[in-house]
């Protein structure tokens, strides 16, 4: 079978190293410790929140401006989001779903506004959260996260998230397999979601800002082609209209990861009764 | 038929989930304005639901454009 070509708008997502280190044998698995493109990203958006933290986090009465805007991405997930839906009991789990949502933000940001240069080889930003691989490790982290509180918390009795209230045991039958599937699939839908609206800004940016220069190239041949440079304006304002639904994009992802990280917990933590 | 333009007719047919996400969207947002028209000092309260909700029904359609790339971009092996 010949081989297929390089498909050109995936081609931003490949995972180079940069720094190679020979692989670990562990049993019977082969572990690669290479510092690839998606490492540096990883790491700098580590880097960035705790910084952006370290530096912002001061106890003045009257906020400057990095102190608002810290309070204010705190005050989303303690005041908006896990308050109205967890209530009381939700306050020790707010700096958990405060990382999750500052990770998968700045990872989110960090694939639109930041160019790492030619260590890339191929493109020159990276997004992280685009690798299915991050996106299923941190949706599979909040679900064992939430897993494991609800045992802790109800113990067996967890299994009665199957079994909503008032059913007739025949229908529970029919009703109690639905319920697990449902609440297994979750990490399957969390990591899509996220991993999904990454790809495709980023593929659709690309399909559009490769054709503001093949328009504008294949325009200079003169004659009707001129037309093509209008082709390649239109193309150039459909990009920046993207980038900035991009941004709304990357902020609202990153929200509804915490939202619905909110909502499983609270399923578990408040099992049975509300807030 | 050859493999590739299958997969072409796959990946074009796997965009159709897309209808499902645009009723939905157009029902959630067309029912936020008329109740919002109604009680426009309570609408503020629930934005960060409307956001939820736009989030949660816009993912459908992303897994319908994920499973057009898996069609279009998985190479076929053997």
């Amino acid at each position: 079978m010949a081989k297929a070509p390089p498909i050109a708008p995936m081609e931003q997502f490949l995972v180079h190293p940069i720094v190679k280190f020979a692989p670990i044998q562990i049993g019977g698995f082969t572990l690669d410790m290479s510092i690839t493109n998606a490492t540096l990203a990883m790491g700098f958006a580590a880097l960035v929140i705790c910084g952006f933290l370290a530096v912002a986090a001061r106890r003045e009465i009257v906020p400057g401006r990095l102190q608002s805007l810290a309070e204010s991405l705190f005050d989303l997930i303690d005041a908006t989001l896990v308050g109205p839906i967890m209530g009381h009991a939700g306050r020790p789990y707010v700096p958990f779903v405060f990382s999750i949502f500052m990770v998968v933000l700045v990872m989110n940001m960090m694939g639109l506004v930041l160019a790492f240069g030619n260590l890339a080889h191929q493109s020159w930003t990276f997004t992280a959260t685009a690798q299915l691989a991050v996106t299923a490790t941190l949706a599979i982290v909040t679900f064992l996260t939430v897993v494991a509180i609800g045992f802790i918390k109800n113990g067996l009795g967890l299994f009665r998230l199957f079994t909503p209230s008032g059913l007739p045991w025949y229908m529970l039958l029919m009703v109690a397999p639905l319920e697990f599937l449902s609440f297994m699939i979750r990490p399957v839908t969390l990591a899509m979601r996220l991993f999904g609206n990454m790809i495709g800004g980023h593929v659709v940016m690309y399909m559009f800002a490769s054709f503001i220069v093949g328009l504008g190239v294949f325009g200079l041949q003169g004659g009707i082609a001129y037309l093509a440079f209008a082709g390649s304006g239109v193309s150039l304002a459909l990009v920046v209209a993207l980038t900035g639904l991009e941004l709304i994009v990357a902020f609202l992802q990153a929200f509804v990861f915490a939202a619905l990280a909110t909502v499983y917990l609270n399923d578990v933590v408040n099992l049975g009764h509300g807030h | 038929m050859d493999h590739i333009s299958a997969k072409y007719i796959g990946a074009g047919l796997a965009t159709m989930g897309l209808i499902g996400a645009g009723v939905g969207l157009g029902v959630l947002f067309g029912n936020y304005l008329a109740s919002a028209i109604r009680n426009p000092s309570a609408a503020a309260s629930q934005q960060p639901m409307l956001f939820l909700g736009l989030a949660l029904t816009e993912a459908l359609g992303i897994f319908a454009l994920v499973m057009a790339f898996i069609i279009l971009f998985v190479p076929i092996s053997g």
